[in-house]
């Protein structure tokens, strides 16, 4: 009998943290793919199943593809510029300058706001000939331009204001990062006559490898998984130049109602998530040196 | 081979001065050694040499050319680390070869002077492992191996021994001397230890509060202490200090009657001696009480009082005490440090053949070990 009570112990301390688990992670996943294989219910029809049918039509949906499309820009022009910024940021604050925790607080800031604020802040930064942006560039000449409403630029736009967002949250972890490193090994580097550049490109930036890597992964995630600024800057327009995949899944869900191609086009999304992680962690990791 | 040259140098922390007025020089292929207590600015000197900190005055010339407002990789010096600063993602080889990279040393030449530091450190079989499988003492190996192939004629040590254990930093002592010699080196090398100092040093500086408190050999530093500071620093156990008081015949330790130990007045003036240099002697002239014995195996090292003093004496062999028993001293003569109190300086006097009235005077001469 004792030996059935201490079996049971752990598993009711596990209890509480399962039952959130499965209720709003796992079940609702299985609970996705199960409904993607169905079609949607109507009035006094129930649902009948389908199969592949909503993965069918997907291939025929231009603005799937789309928004993939896009997606991919959004992620591979964002990820790199964030990591790219907010190291270049943390190494800045890390050096002895004058105001330095003034800086530190400066690069920070955006990350504390909500995404909301942002969005609204660059709404006013991108309006058209009074906005900040048109402003500026009008003293070196330039014409006034519909930044958001262009659909060339409305993309590039979203991007700017997420890389603006992100760095600073990002640069915490490379400033964390860089004061774990031992100060002499600059000082021996210096010794020896190694440059600035030098010394960044054979010690810190391997060094900074491992942050780099989770850095990495959260901002793909953060790519795919943010559209709060896409709703307040664009709404996907103009002509879907600046639907990212994310978006396409709530306008089908909850402007269309139709949440079985939606759940079809989530299982996509996890899918890609899921690739994305495997890569990392399982080829990426084994080349990054670990202390 | 270039030496060094050190003129007034000062180095001033908003305000706190780390260094004041230090001048000295080092022969071209010999070996210094800053020591003194954590704080004193050896360190700081040694960074000033290296050019990791900028003077605030003062110059410093090596090989005869002025580098004190050079960068230091313009100063032609190598440097080995209290933490080794081993590049943890580089491999030995790269760690070693790291300087000669920036410099852009031919492949060819690179590979030799790699080698040949490989072979002389016994890293041959390391260089394809990373600083975090090695063992302490072949990462400071490895921080040798830097120094070697820069083949830079000047080489400075900020405590390089300090994360070893005991029987690893005797080895490496010798190794690192050994290492000087062979390839010529003009070494400054900074410790807190006063037994790796003995050991290594061509001429031992020994700082406190950012001065020289004296610059000597080995040897004089240990027979002629400047200073108190100097005398209880070199040696362990440390040089016992009495105050003085004035006797009858001359000065006397204090609170005994006797005997004179040199002619005038005792008082405001302090005798050092050390302990290895106090015999255990029946016949001795000095009175003492046993407090304390500290066993060591080969030696113990007694606490004694005198007077109102305490003493220590370290005796040979295994002869028990027993505690508060009373037993007799005696010294050479000779073995007598002078100070004056007030300024803790060394002065001069003659001693008194103050044993002579005894059965037995002092024979055995004192001994430098």
């Amino acid at each position: 009998m004792a030996r059935s009570r201490f079996q049971l112990a752990p598993w009711i301390l596990l209890l509480p943290a399962t039952v959130l688990l499965v209720a709003f992670t796992h079940y609702p996943a299985v609970m996705t793919m199960v409904k993607s294989l169905y079609r949607l219910p109507k009035g006094s029809r129930p649902a009948k199943f389908v199969g592949t049918e909503h993965y069918v039509s997907m291939i025929n949906d231009p603005v799937f593809w789309a928004s993939l499309k896009n997606s991919m820009i959004y992620a591979l022009g964002t990820v790199p510029m964030a990591i790219g910024l907010s190291m270049l940021m943390a190494i800045i604050v890390n050096s002895a300058i004058k105001g330095r925790s003034l800086m530190r607080m400066f690069f920070f800031l955006p990350t504390i706001l909500p995404m909301i604020a942002v969005a609204n802040i660059w709404l006013f930064f991108y309006t058209p000939s009074y906005g900040l942006i048109d402003q500026f560039l009008s003293l070196f000449g330039f014409e006034q331009h519909n930044w958001l409403g262009d659909p060339d630029t409305a993309l590039g736009s979203l991007m700017v204001t997420a890389i603006w967002k992100e760095a600073g949250f990002f640069m915490i972890f490379y400033l964390a990062a860089l004061q774990q490193m031992n100060p002499t090994l600059a000082e021996a580097a210096a010794l020896e006559g190694a440059g600035r550049w030098y010394f960044f490109r054979r010690v810190t930036f391997p060094l900074l490898m491992p942050t780099t890597l989770f850095v990495m992964i959260n901002a793909i995630i953060n790519s795919f998984r943010l559209i709060d600024h896409v709703i307040v800057l664009t709404r996907g327009g103009p002509d879907n130049a600046s639907t990212i995949l994310l978006y396409y899944i709530y306008m089908v869900a909850f402007r269309y109602w139709d949440t079985a191609y939606a759940s079809a086009l989530t299982m996509v999304l996890l899918v890609i998530l899921a690739g994305l992680a495997f890569i990392q962690f399982g080829i990426l990791d084994r080349k990054i040196h670990y202390k | 081979m270039s030496g060094i040259e050190i003129r007034n140098l000062c180095k001033q922390w908003a305000a706190f001065a780390a260094v004041q007025d230090v001048s000295f020089e080092v022969l071209p292929g010999k070996l210094t050694v800053l020591l003194g207590p954590s704080g004193c600015g050896k360190s700081t000197t040694l960074r000033l040499i290296a050019g990791l900190e900028m003077a605030t005055s003062g110059q410093i010339r090596i090989g005869g050319r002025d580098v004190t407002w050079l960068p230091p990789a313009q100063r032609g010096l190598s440097m080995v680390f209290q933490s080794y600063a081993l590049f943890p993602h580089l491999t030995v080889a790269e760690n070693i070869t790291f300087g000669l990279d920036v410099r852009k040393v031919p492949k060819k030449e690179k590979k030799e002077r790699l080698e040949y530091a490989a072979q002389i450190l016994g890293l041959d079989a390391l260089l394809h492992r990373r600083p975090s499988q090695l063992s302490g003492g072949q990462q400071q190996r490895v921080a040798l191996g830097r120094a070697i192939v820069a083949k830079a004629s000047v080489c400075l040590m900020d405590e390089p021994l300090s994360n070893l254990d005991a029987q690893l930093r005797h080895d490496m002592r010798a190794e690192i001397k050994s290492l000087q010699r062979s390839l010529g080196m003009t070494m400054v090398y900074v410790t807190h230890d006063q037994v790796e100092a003995m050991s290594l040093a061509d001429e031992i500086i020994l700082m406190r509060a950012g001065k020289i408190e004296q610059r000597a050999a080995p040897a004089d530093l240990y027979s002629t202490p400047v200073s108190t500071f100097a005398a209880r620093f070199i040696g362990t156990p440390a040089m016992s200090i009495l105050s003085l008081a004035d006797g009858a015949h001359g000065a006397v330790i204090s609170g005994t009657q006797g005997p004179a130990l040199f002619g005038g007045k005792g008082e405001g003036f302090l005798l050092g001696i050390r302990p290895e240099q106090i015999r255990d002697d029946p016949d001795g002239p000095i009175d003492a009480k046993v407090r304390s014995v500290d066993y060591h195996g080969a030696d113990s090292i007694l606490d004694c009082i005198i007077g109102d003093q305490t003493l220590q004496v370290r005796v040979e062999g295994v002869r028990r005490y027993g505690a508060d028993e009373a037993i007799r001293l005696g010294w050479d003569p000779q073995a007598m440090h002078i100070f004056e109190a007030e300024s803790e300086r060394r002065v001069e006097r003659a001693p008194l053949d103050f044993a002579s009235g005894k059965k037995r005077p002092a024979a055995r001469t004192a001994r430098h070990n």
